[in-house]
């Protein structure tokens, strides 16, 4: 399973990325996309839509079964990548790269595991 | 604790993703998903394992009498060698389920039903059963692959000859043998494709599993999972029981009027109920998603804001590359180009009504 070091993740799966500018990028692992199998939509926020911590902020479907991302962090959303709506499967040939919000947020970013602690919690959800 | 069928270790080696389904434990997909699957179906030759459905033997002087009492689709006039699908309803007329049967000799039929439905349907059967009839639930004896696909013929050419190979849709070739298996051949199944449905013993499962697969690996035959199953059944528009059909709703209302024969000879349970309630007031309809979202089932089907129905089962079809559902909605939305509103997860999502089914295989040139 691809978990690369920089990234920070979430029990639910998703990957934050901290940009240069302190906006954060918001994405699902490499382990969620297995799991889904072929994604075939995706749902998105708004730019200028607020999101929260813990709370759905999008979803995406695989050809069998929906299911909710999460925020890991509480912000306004400043970008969506709009590529996705068109090109869903984009999510399982490199879900690193696909991005799916970049949120300007109003506090850093708390509970999130490193690289480390998330292959462990994969480990025990095995 | 869910059963293991005869394939699992098969699917197990394949990296097939086993979920529970029905009472089995079977392969969702495969390492090649569920998008790839259903191509390989669409366009070259897919190997599905079916050994969940139950098989039950009917024989004796009064099997087709039974037969017909069961069963709303006509049964007599078949000949031996063919395969009649029917639906088999309740008093009131809702489906207890939907079954092929297979007519094996005057005396004795093979009937398939659905897993989740064997033993509802066995009891079912067993207690209107009447005469000289005896009722044999083989289903765990029996392990059923289903070879589908444009390629399916050519790939069993490889294997048997071709006297073993049933010429005609809905037909089978009993006593066949591929690769020097026993198997009963049929020309049927369940993804709007041409293909075979191979019944063997559970003990030759996986011989023949592995020889298909060897056989048809030049082809693009892949083994495919219940996933690409229900996309496939989706496309073609073939109804799923439990979704399009239940025991509360009649197979007038549901669309398969043409396999209930009201003025057959012998009257099947069910009749009285579906003649008093006259012509139906539902109707089933295909719904080609036009607004960004897939329907699932359950999703309310709304016309200019009125409540019209409910969808029945709804996905993201592989093969046309667009979302569609099925629906049952109140007869006077039947209309191709009728346009409607489906709730998903409590968004509105812009449908409309096209004709059934989404997908039909092209004839052979």
């Amino acid at each position: 399973m691809n978990i690369p070091a920089e990234l920070s993740y979430t029990k639910s799966h998703e990957w934050v990325r901290t940009l240069p500018d302190q906006t954060v990028e918001i994405g699902l692992t490499d382990h969620a996309q297995t799991q889904l199998g072929d994604i075939v939509f995706v749902n998105l926020p708004q730019e200028g839509d607020t999101v929260a911590a813990g709370d759905a902020f999008a979803d995406v479907e695989s050809v069998k079964a929906v299911s909710d991302v999460y925020s890991p962090v509480s912000g306004r959303v400043v970008a969506v990548n709009e590529e996705l709506l068109d090109a869903p499967q984009r999510i399982n040939e490199a879900p690193y790269e696909a991005w799916m919000i970049r949120v300007e947020v109003e506090t850093p970013p708390q509970g999130l595991l490193s690289e480390k602690e998330y292959a462990k919690a994969l480990e025990e959800e095995a | 604790m869910e059963k293991k069928t005869p394939l699992y270790a098969c699917h197990e080696r394949a990296g097939g993703k086993m979920v529970p389904f029905a009472g089995y434990l079977l392969p969702v997909q495969y390492k090649t998903g569920v998008i790839a699957e259903h191509m390989a179906v669409r366009t070259a030759c897919g190997l599905f394992d079916v050994s969940h459905m139950g098989e039950v033997i009917l024989k004796g002087a009064d099997a087709l009498h039974n037969l017909q009492k069961l069963l709303t689709n006509d049964m007599s006039g078949m000949a031996i060698g063919r395969v009649r699908y029917s639906p088999m309803c309740n008093e009131e007329g809702g489906v207890v389920d939907d079954l092929i049967a297979y007519k094996i000799a005057e005396d004795c039929y093979l009937i398939v039903v659905n897993a989740a439905n064997r033993e509802k349907d066995v009891a079912w059967m067993r207690d209107h059963l009447e005469g000289d009839v005896s009722l044999t639930d083989i289903s765990d004896g029996i392990a059923q692959l289903a070879l589908q696909g444009p390629r399916a013929q050519e790939i069993l050419e490889k294997l048997t000859d071709e006297t073993n190979i049933p010429k005609k849709y809905y037909s089978f070739v009993r006593e066949a043998s591929v690769g020097g298996i026993a198997c009963l051949i049929s020309r049927t199944g369940y993804t709007g494709e041409d293909g075979f449905e191979l019944y063997c013993a559970c003990e030759d499962a996986e011989r023949l599993w592995n020889l298909l697969l060897e056989a048809g690996a030049q082809d693009g035959l892949i083994p495919c999972g219940l996933g690409a199953r229900d996309t496939l059944r989706l496309e073609a528009a073939m109804p799923l029981y439990g979704h399009e059909m239940n025991d509360a709703i009649t197979p007038l209302e549901t669309g398969l009027g043409m396999f209930v024969k009201q003025q057959k000879e012998e009257p099947f349970i069910g009749r009285e109920a579906i003649l008093r309630k006259g012509e139906p007031a539902i109707a089933r309809v295909g719904l080609k998603m036009t607004g960004r979202g897939i329907a699932r089932e359950h999703c309310a089907v709304y016309r200019d804001g009125e409540k019209i129905g409910e969808t029945t089962s709804g996905t993201h079809c592989p093969y046309l590359g667009q979302a569609v559902a099925m629906a049952l909605v109140a007869i006077t939305n039947e209309a191709p180009g009728t346009a409607v509103e489906v709730d998903v997860r409590g968004r509105r999502i812009a449908a409309e009504v096209v004709p059934l089914p989404f997908y039909k295989r092209s004839p052979k040139a």
